[in-house]
């Protein structure tokens, strides 16, 4: 004796949220049900566990045969297969696109090729999330790459409107898709304490400062590559570092403008003798630092390796001296805003653009 | 040549992949109707084509414009090979011959393919220009207006009633030639469903043709149904109601609807043309609404407005049944045997007095009998002329005549809520034919008799009048128990009550009512041609009798007396019958209240035994105890003693019951503790009543917050609110072999408790909420399966009930009538937005008092600002405003108001359309009926596990079927369906062969619905914060 059919369709789509998330987060049906058991909704509703088996069936049943609609969002809303309310499409669609952090953070910046889909299992084990849910992001990540890499204008934007996603996940997907398309290197161990938001902040940065579309948003693939022109320049700032004088200028200025009396934050920072010692005495390293960076910049390797490089040679090293979040700003303000009186420096614009970047990445990436 | 058809093909979007090389299509479109066909050219390399080709006019006969489908075809083009066929949609346009209905068909209708489902959409206009015709010798009917509806439809009043109508066609089913051996499945499936559909078109066009020469213009309650016979042919047949219809004036100026199966919330609504909207609280003639239904109902020539007036008096007080009516009604007596005499000669002049209508016009239904069923078993493969309709015509009308009879017996010239249908297994096919026995008023017949009649039958007090028996109380034609009504003490009624009808909207009902289903399974032994029938045959009564034992049981249990809507289904197998009984139980009080169930064992020497019996007796008492609370079914106390006493009749305890003539009177009256009346006795002599008392237990109550009954309204809850869940769930149950019958018995009942379980489950977000129209199908698909399928409508209500002491049954219908007047859409909103802030699960006691405190309150307030309201809308003219998205959501939890979302879906093209079995949508009003749809498919697959499974295959398919209904619909203009229903269900499947096929029919009435609040508020639109596109406007 069995149930041998069991379907049950309603004119409007019924879709249970709680089961929704079970099913995105893969689980089998029977794990699912066995989670709703837990959570209580058998009491609540007087139900028994065949009815809750045939509901998620039911609803698992439903799920798949909308995947296939989730796939490409604006479908949704002109099919005529289901009929679901637009605040249900919208949750539909804003869960199948969500992702983890912990996931995202283990794929950020790799190709998202057939290669790394086959390791995802190793991600899997690794961070807890079944296997079916990591497939489903990285075939999330690899959708959104593949339709946007071929558009033109502004990411964040073309990604809102192709995948009907909200502002906030769509940022998230830019940057995802940002990362991937260069490559960057976020694996490394000394950059496991960045989390994702930190490298989508990150990205959010580039992406508007460094690309071409930053500069001119009628050009076309702008906002996936960074803006070669510019990394060309960046090979100018060398100067900073190769001319004696100006370094040394440099550091005079930093050190009294940190040093005015009459600031009152640097009053505080000079209390703290000990840090403004370790910066004074630092001071060429970390320069030498930041500039050698933005000189690399133009090759593709050195593009990679641009956040490993910024722990490396800025916040380990200010990391060791103990340096606060406040320090930090402080003291690339003064090396921004220095460097535009010096004599005889004169790429201002490069300067700014690549500093204002570099500055909020190292604050955002600077964890006390 | 007095039709032109004319198609355009638009566009299409989401095409299939045909071209694996490009990944593209290149598609064009055959348009065909009748013979001739049309092609748009070939788009190429494309998956949403634009054809927009020319109009492709076709000029054809009305009759072909009845009985053919457009049919259109799209194709990929292959230079090399044959073009492919992508799918095909067929377009009924019998909606566009009425010039009430639809004038265009246009918009996005899903190309369907019976192997791969829905491929895409194409985007098509269609439209015909109709020539006059007046050409006596006709063969066409266009024009008459078909409706699935069984009630008159709302936005029309009845001028006439003709009555009965049917016809049956018959041709060979395609699935069985010869030819089928060669084809493709798919070329035999589109055949199938393309003679279908030519069929139903010829059916519909004879019925039109009857309906024109007995005068009418309509068809109400019109049922149509297959029979797949399989060698000896396939059957269409159908049954309506022939009526004379008129459309009531635009419907702004509305005053009333005249109708009477909705729960008053159309009644509720105030037209603007209305006086004053003071009236309803007025305390004079309370019910100025009633008074103008009645005179809206009597257009024909027969009515003077006096006596129109002068019925309204009478019926307006119910208390005249009590008081001065005594006189009345004796001396309407003989007169109203005369009249009655009167109707009972113009209805037998019918060949058959039958009527479709589960729901009548206010004092068309004067008195009920009981149900009359009539079955019979044929042999399928003795049909001499297989291809002809006369051996099937027969049939049917040996049936029918014995329905006839049966209503005769009970001393009616009627039969309403009349309903045919068959079960066909091999080459057996049980034939059965139901309704109930009813005397009705002539005030709708063509051959009416005098207008001075039906003043005394609007004597009788329309909340108990139905009750009153109609046949002679000296010569009962089955034992029953008489006793004076409780209503109006005049007349008699019986203790119990069985109908096929809707409960009428007037009738005084306390509490509420709920679902009883009697279920049963009986082997079989497995056998051939005669002796298979005669073994059929004989198990037919005893199947009959115990659905019926079961069903009295159930409905004692549940401490009422009486059932409406029932519907008992007969399923034959190879090995089995399956009968399910399915009814909606409520307490009449104009009828006796039921007594309880009492035990008694046979051998009383055995102490234990003993114990036993008490335990069970104490455990049903509590049952009827718990049942009564739940559904606050606390009849008058009053009025039982007062009647107590007069009751000359023997007390006669004795219908159908197993063991009646055992217990002494005495006995028993003394052992009872329910009620002041008998109780009925179960003896414990067999294990089968052990097993029939255990399974009577079983049956698990609904949920906190729900209600469940078949028939269109559950009494006792008026306001509904807007959110509705249609719903289809189906079932197939695999059984092991060699089952007993008690076994079989527990598995048919638990699948059917399951299965309901599950849907409280999966509704529960509604909550409160009623099942409404839950209608179930059983079938035996093969040998060890049974297949349920249910359809039904699940609505959400608010629990503030203000009207709910059901105490003085007289003045209820009064105070029901004050504010229905008064709580209008304005109140309900206001309500509604509490509601949704109240815990609904808790106390309903605590509840229901805050609520008529609140009602009472809010009735002043939202009378106020109704006041306003009118005033701003006369100033303003119609001004139609916008509803929130938040009425119109289908899912109350869907509420969330995001206003990201909505932005980003503004350019969703596809209309809301909902879909319910009912006849009405709550808080809506229906403005235009669109024409009726009537659909047919078959889908077919041979990769039964690729596609899910059977589960897999059935829910696509069924949510396929919904979404062309919806497509269909809306390309008419419409955006809503109601009566709708899925007629059959045929599912098959060959799991080895990796192999499913599925045929689904189903049919309602396109209709365009408007939100009351859209019709009267324009403050809505400030009150309510979130203010979008109301579905209606985007569906027209």
């Amino acid at each position: 004796m069995s149930v041998e059919l069991d379907v049950f369709v309603g004119n409007t789509t019924i879709m249970d949220k709680e089961v929704y998330q079970l099913w995105l987060n893969g689980y089998t049906v029977n794990d699912a049900v066995k989670v709703r058991i837990e959570g209580g909704v058998m009491e609540e509703c007087e139900a028994s566990a065949e009815v809750l088996l045939s509901d998620t069936m039911d609803q698992y049943r439903t799920f798949q045969m909308c995947e296939r609609l989730l796939h490409h969002p604006a479908k949704l809303a002109n099919q005529l297969l289901f009929q679901i309310p637009p605040d249900r499409q919208a949750m539909l669609i804003e869960r199948y696109y969500a992702f983890d952090d912990s996931f995202v953070r283990e794929v950020l910046g790799k190709k998202l090729s057939k290669g790394t889909k086959k390791d995802l299992d190793d991600v899997s084990t690794k961070t807890g999330i079944t296997l079916k849910s990591c497939r489903r992001q990285f075939d999330n990540f690899k959708r959104v790459f593949k339709v946007v890499e071929e558009l033109k204008g502004p990411l964040v934007e073309n990604i809102r409107q192709h995948f009907l996603l909200p502002d906030q996940l769509a940022r998230d997907y830019a940057a995802i898709v940002f990362f991937a398309n260069n490559r960057f290197e976020t694996g490394k161990k000394k950059l496991q304490y960045l989390t994702f938001q930190d490298f989508a902040f990150c990205a959010g940065q580039l992406i508007n400062n460094w690309t071409l579309g930053a500069v001119d948003n009628m050009m076309e693939d702008m906002d996936v590559d960074l803006d070669k022109e510019f990394l060309q320049d960046l090979k100018d700032l060398k100067i900073l570092i190769t001319d004696k004088d100006l370094l040394d200028q440099h550091k005079s200025r930093v050190n009294n403008e940190t040093s005015h009396p009459l600031s009152l934050v640097c009053n505080a920072l000079r209390g703290k003798t000990n840090v403004f010692n370790e910066m004074e005495a630092n001071f060429k390293n970390l320069s030498r630092g930041l500039v050698n960076i933005a000189a690399k910049l133009i090759n593709a390797k050195d593009v990679r390796d641009f956040f490993i490089d910024l722990v490396e040679k800025f916040i380990e090293p200010c990391r060791s001296d103990k340096w606060t979040s406040i320090d930090m700003n402080l003291y690339l303000t003064h090396y921004t805003n220095s460097a535009h009186i010096l004599d005889t420096f004169k790429h201002h614009a490069v300067w700014t653009r690549y500093m204002g970047v570099i500055k909020s990445c190292i604050l955002r990436m600077y964890h006390d | 040549m007095p039709g032109k058809l004319k198609a355009k093909i638009v566009a299409g979007r989401h095409l299939p992949v045909m071209d694996r090389a490009s990944d593209l299509t290149d598609a064009f479109v055959e348009v065909k109707f009748g013979n001739t066909t049309f092609k748009t050219d070939v788009y190429p390399k494309s998956l949403n084509p634009q054809w927009n080709s020319e109009w492709f006019k076709f000029e054809v006969d009305d009759e072909d414009l009845q009985d053919e489908p457009l049919q259109i075809t799209v194709l990929d083009h292959d230079t090399y090979s044959a073009n492919d066929a992508i799918g095909k949609v067929y377009i009924d346009i019998d909606p566009l011959l009425c010039s009430e209905a639809a004038t265009v068909i246009s918009g996005w209708l899903p190309i369907y393919d019976t192997i791969h489902g829905i491929r895409g959409e194409i985007n098509v206009l269609v439209k015909v220009d109709l020539f006059n015709d007046l050409n006596r010798f006709r063969q066409s009917s266009c024009g008459v207006k078909f409706f699935c509806t069984t009630s008159i439809p709302r936005c029309y009043r009845a001028v006439m009633v003709h009555g009965f109508v049917e016809e049956l066609v018959v041709n060979e089913d395609p699935e069985y030639q010869w030819i089928d051996r060669i084809r493709t499945p798919r070329a035999s499936n589109e055949a199938r469903q393309r003679l279908i559909f030519l069929m139903s078109g010829e059916l519909q066009r004879k019925i039109g043709l009857k309906v024109l020469e007995m005068g009418g213009n309509a068809v109400v309650g019109y049922l149509q149904c297959f029979d797949l016979e399989g060698e000896s042919g396939l059957v269409v047949r159908a049954i309506g109601t022939a009526c004379t219809l008129e459309k009531i004036s635009t419907f702004p100026a509305t005053a009333t609807h005249p109708n009477n199966s909705s729960p008053s919330k159309d009644m509720k609504e105030p037209g603007f043309g209305e006086e004053a909207p003071g009236v309803p609280l007025s305390s004079g003639p309370p019910t100025p609404l009633r008074a103008q239904t009645f005179s809206s109902f009597s257009p024909s020539k027969s009515y003077s407005r006096q006596s129109s007036s002068s019925d309204t008096e009478l019926s307006l007080t119910p208390k005249t049944g009590m008081g001065s009516g005594g006189s009345a009604g004796k001396e309407a007596g003989p007169l109203k045997a005369l009249l009655r005499q009167q109707t009972q000669s113009a209805l037998e002049q019918r060949e058959y007095p039958f009527f479709t209508l589960t729901a009548f016009p206010p004092g068309f239904l004067l008195h009920v009998g009981g149900v009359v069923s009539a079955r019979s078993v044929k042999l399928l493969d003795r049909i001499h002329n297989p291809d002809e309709p006369e051996t099937r015509d027969a049939w049917w009308e040996e049936i029918r005549q014995e329905i006839k009879s049966h209503a005769k017996a009970l001393g009616c010239h009627a039969v309403v809520g009349y309903s045919e249908s068959t079960s066909i297994c091999e080459e057996v096919c049980i034939l059965s034919a139901s309704g109930t026995a009813a005397v009705l008023s002539s005030r709708f017949m063509q051959d009416g008799p005098l207008d001075t009649e039906h003043r005394f039958e609007e004597v009788v007090s329309p909340g108990c009048g139905f009750c009153h028996i109609p046949y002679d109380e000296l010569n009962i034609p089955f034992p029953a128990q008489l006793t004076y009504c409780y209503c109006c003490r005049r007349y008699k009624v019986p203790d119990v009550l069985f109908t096929t009808i809707d409960l009428p909207t007037e009738a005084n009902v306390t509490g509420k009512g709920c679902l009883i289903q009697a279920r049963l399974c009986r082997t079989k032994k497995k056998a051939q041609g005669e002796g298979n029938a005669t073994a059929i045959s004989s198990l037919l009564p005893f199947l009959e009798y115990e659905l019926h034992t079961q069903l009295m049981n159930k409905l004692k249990l549940r401490g009422m007396n009486a059932l409406f809507g029932l519907r008992i289904q007969i399923s034959v197998g190879e090995t089995m019958l399956l009968g399910l009984a399915s009814a909606t139980g409520v307490y009449l009080t104009a009828l006796p209240s039921p007594g309880g169930i009492q035990i008694a064992g046979k051998t009383p020497s055995d102490i234990t035994y003993e114990q036993h019996i008490s335990t069970m007796q104490k455990k049903i008492n509590d049952t009827i105890d718990k049942n009564k609370e739940l559904y606050e079914i606390n009849p008058p106390e009053v009025v039982e003693e007062i009647i107590g006493s007069p009751i000359p009749e023997p007390r006669q305890r004795s219908r159908l019951f197993r063991s009646h003539s055992e217990s002494s009177d005495e006995v028993s009256e003394l052992d009872l503790s329910h009620g002041k009346k008998d109780a009925f006795v179960l003896e414990i002599d067999d294990t089968d009543a052990v097993e029939d008392i255990h399974a009577l237990l079983t049956d698990s109550p609904t949920p906190a917050g729900f209600y469940s009954c078949n028939t269109e309204i559950m009494p006792g809850i008026q306001n509904w609110t807007s959110a509705i869940q249609m719903f289809t769930s189906v079932r197939v149950f695999r059984l092991n072999a060699n089952l007993t019958n008690q076994g079989l018995n527990k598995i048919f009942s638990d699948l059917c408790e399951n299965l309901l379980k599950s849907l409280y489950f999966k509704l529960r977000s509604m909550v409160p909420c009623c099942l409404c129209h839950l209608n179930f199908t059983v079938a035996i698909p093969e040998d060890e399966l049974i297949q349920v399928a249910v359809t039904a409508v699940a609505m959400s209500f608010d629990k503030e009930q203000p009207l709910e002491n059901g105490k003085q049954s007289g003045e209820k219908t009064l105070i029901k009538a004050i504010t229905e007047n008064d709580e209008q859409l304005q109140f309900n909103l206001e309500l509604n937005a509490e509601t949704s802030s109240h815990n609904p699960l808790s106390s309903p006691k605590g509840l229901s008092e805050v609520g008529s405190h609140l009602s009472a309150r809010d009735r002043c307030s939202s009378w106020i600002e109704q006041l306003k309201l009118k005033a701003h809308t006369i100033r303003r003219g119609s001004v139609k405003t916008t509803s929130s998205l938040e009425k119109a959501s289908p899912l109350p939890e869907g509420r969330s108001r995001s206003l990201r979302s909505n932005r980003s879906y503004s350019g969703s093209s596809v209309a809301v359309v909902k879909m319910t079995p009912l006849s009405f949508i709550p808080g809506a009003k229906i403005i235009k009926y669109l024409g009726i749809i009537n659909m047919f498919f078959i889908r077919e697959t041979s990769s039964l596990r690729e596609e899910g499974g059977v589960s897999g295959f059935l829910h696509t398919f069924i949510a396929e079927v919904f979404a062309m209904v919806r497509a269909h619909v809306a390309a008419l203009g419409g955006n809503a369906v109601v009566s709708y229903s899925m007629k059959e269900c045929v599912f098959m499947e060959n799991p080895n062969k990796n192999q499913a096929q599925c045929l689904i029919n189903v049919s309602g009435d396109a209709v365009i619905f408007v939100r009351e609040s859209e019709l009267e508020s324009t403050s809505v639109q400030t009150q309510s914060a979130t203010t979008h596109t109301s579905n209606g406007g985007e569906g027209t």
